[in-house]
């Protein structure tokens, strides 16, 4: 923690020294230029660093391409990278939802050792309530627990909203191209959080609960395989009876142009606040042993077949773990 | 090496013959345009064309050049007519490649200098655009397919001439101490416009990079397609911020026309392509002419600061450059005199 500070500079003076050998006699300017701005960048470095103590979450390891410059942390004015995250506000997000997390949903984890400390790798789970409450419970979850943060792959959709879209890319959402999961895991070492049912997960009826739909076309099968990380499967339960879809109507979704227009439970009891008012279900989060693929990353592509083998034994898995964990429940409220 | 420059009216060009005369391996360097070049410059020839460069073909062939830089695209829609934008770099384009890839031709190497607009800005791209990707939307404004139809002769070039180094570098919006774009107007204003509800990653360039990056592929050769944008991505309002300015905001919806009154007034002029960019931003890979051995000296956070602290010192003495003053007739004392002695000094 202490002494990554030293090594930047370190690294920086070598970066500069290169080149400084390496200057041509056409650049205009000469590039010593840089260190006055460099000079100012050390007395900086300490204030601004995320391993400083008042922060607390502590990035995993980045390669060197996306790591900010000693003297860009200086130039810097807010703290959004570049997938337009803000830890400052994350941090305050998960202030706000701690009392949430710990006291309305009770959130309880197995097998968080399976996920790992550093380096990439691709989070999946099962998708479910009318307005998922899963999303914040597993990434509030493993922010505070394994101090790294969580990037939440969902539908493009977010980013054309205004207010909504900015918060959400503020919150760590990130519209899921292939390229930015590629990116995020391969480049950066990054966890990314992706729910393969999408929306037909969200928008199942409550009669149809922990019964897991298909797994999209297998997509997150291959985007792990080309970012040479592992899948690691999490099952979740509570959040079916958090807010459960009663019935759904095709039209006024029609209407409104989205996916589905659902009358949950919470509505009924609580009038129009049940849009935003979950059940107190008592959540437990059980994560499944890593699954690594056995094939070359960076391919252009994988075998469909093999694609689609991993991903039905994925989604078996979580499925097997949610019929194992809802036999030992007692109590939707209690666990 | 003889190299041609096209647009050496504009900015760039100008900028990039002023470079050009510092490399002692470079012979020759003549410049078209229908505009005198905008810098002085010592050696360059100047040659009135009009910017469909049609007696391009006697000139290349009279020169005996072996390396054009096609500098004059036109990417900022606000500083010309939609007709004439078309006229060169779409017509201006293809007569140039034509007289480029004409049979005994003795060009060996051609560099395009194009933007990363031809990418669009939509909220279905990818974060980083790699240069295969293609864009999610069709163009909807006359430069941006004014771009993509030139970008079909530059790869139609390459193909049919497969013994030619073909370049083509896609620039991220430049900000800078000199050049006046679409950003750094608005960045100049009292306020700054956003719309309202976004705040767009964004990614900027500087412009002595910018004319790093071409010189880079003039003096090496790196057959490709390459984008050129500062390291990282930035938000927006963080932009603003830097600069010291606060933001106004237009309403998200009927964007264009809350914006018409402020072309109308002549306060700012925000074409179509420039609100989607303050809508979702856009963002590109840079790593590989990075690995083609091109080294950033700004990265996007760099070039905004340094466009802030250039923007300072014009405030305070009304000029961003006020060691350097040039005073025409004195440089060409200086340069032509036969009163100067000269034995120190390249010619």
């Amino acid at each position: 923690m202490t002494d990554r500070p030293d090594d930047r500079d370190v690294r920086y003076l070598e970066t500069v020294s290169r080149d400084a050998a390496e200057s041509e006699p056409i650049r205009s300017r000469p590039t010593e230029e840089r260190s006055p701005l460099n000079a100012i960048a050390g007395l900086n470095v300490d204030s601004l660093d995320p391993d400083a103590p008042g922060l607390s979450l502590v990035p995993a390891p980045r390669p060197e391409r996306l790591d900010l410059e000693p003297e860009d942390k200086a130039i810097r004015k807010g703290d959004v990278d570049a997938w337009g995250r803000s830890e400052n506000l994350r941090a305050l997000a998960r202030k706000v939802y701690d009392p949430v997390y710990k006291h309305w949903f009770r959130a309880e984890w197995e097998g968080l050792e399976h996920i790992p400390r550093e380096g990439g790798a691709l989070l999946i789970a099962n998708h479910a309530a009318a307005i998922p409450s899963d999303a914040p419970v597993i990434m509030h979850g493993i922010e505070t627990e394994l101090k790294r943060p969580v990037y939440g792959l969902a539908e493009y959709l977010f980013r054309a909203l205004p207010v909504l879209g900015t918060l959400w890319a503020r919150s760590g959402g990130v519209p899921a191209h292939p390229d930015n999961a590629y990116r995020l895991m391969h480049d950066d070492h990054q966890l990314a959080l992706v729910f393969p049912e999408g929306a037909k997960g969200t928008g199942k009826l409550y009669r149809d609960r922990y019964k897991l739909h298909r797994f999209g076309r297998g997509g997150f099968v291959e985007i792990a395989m080309r970012s040479g990380v592992p899948i690691i499967p999490i099952a979740v339960v509570g959040a079916e009876e958090s807010m459960p879809v009663l019935f759904k109507s095709r039209r006024i979704a029609a209407l409104l142009n989205i996916p589905y227009f659902p009358i949950t439970a919470n509505m009924l009891a609580f009038g129009p606040l049940g849009m935003g008012i979950y059940f107190p279900a008592k959540f437990r989060l059980r994560v499944l042993p890593p699954v690594h693929f056995d094939v070359t990353p960076d391919q252009e592509r994988y075998p469909r077949a093999l694609v689609m083998e991993e991903a039905e034994k994925i989604r078996e898995s979580v499925q097997e773990a949610l019929y194992d964990m809802l036999r030992t429940r007692r109590s939707v409220w209690f666990g | 090496m003889r190299i041609l420059v096209t647009g050496l009216g504009t900015f760039w060009g100008s900028r990039l013959a002023q470079q050009l005369e510092k490399i002692e391996g470079v012979e020759t360097i003549v410049g078209l345009d229908s505009d005198e070049p905008r810098l002085p410059l010592e050696r360059t020839e100047f040659v009135r064309a009009d910017s469909n460069y049609s007696i391009l073909d006697r000139i290349v062939r009279a020169t005996k050049v072996d390396t054009i830089l096609h500098t004059h695209l036109i990417v900022d829609s606000t500083e010309i007519s939609g007709r004439a934008l078309h006229e060169i770099n779409v017509i201006g384009t293809m007569n140039l490649l034509a007289a480029a890839g004409a049979a005994g031709s003795p060009v060996r190497k051609v560099i395009v200098k194009s933007s990363t607009l031809m990418y669009g800005s939509n909220y279905k791209d990818p974060y980083f655009f790699r240069e295969s990707m293609p864009r999610t939307r069709p163009p909807r404004t006359r430069v941006e397919r004014s771009l993509l139809d030139a970008a079909a002769f530059v790869r139609d070039f390459a193909i049919d001439n497969p013994h030619m180094t073909v370049t083509k570098l896609r620039f991220s919006n430049v900000l800078g101490d000199d050049i006046a774009t679409t950003f750094s107007n608005a960045l100049r204003l009292p306020v700054v416009p956003e719309i309202f509800g976004y705040d767009p990653r964004l990614q900027f360039t500087h412009e002595d990079d910018v004319t790093g990056a071409l010189l880079h592929a003039t003096l090496n050769d790196v057959p490709g397609i390459y984008n050129i944008a500062g390291d990282g991505a930035m938000p927006w309002s963080e932009v603003c911020t830097i600069v010291g300015k606060r933001r106004v905001a237009l309403p998200p919806v009927l964007t264009a026309w809350a914006a018409e009154p402020l072309r109308m007034l002549r306060i700012v002029d925000l074409p179509p392509e420039v609100l989607s960019l303050l809508r979702y931003g856009r963002g590109v890979d840079n790593s590989p002419f990075k690995r083609a051995g091109f080294r950033y000296r700004y990265s996007t956070a760099g070039t905004v600061d340094a466009f802030a602290r250039g923007l300072r010192l014009e405030r305070a003495v009304g000029d961003s450059h006020p060691a350097y003053k040039f005073e025409s007739d004195v440089e060409t004392f200086f340069r032509h005199s036969p009163a100067v002695v000269r034995g120190d000094q390249p010619t």
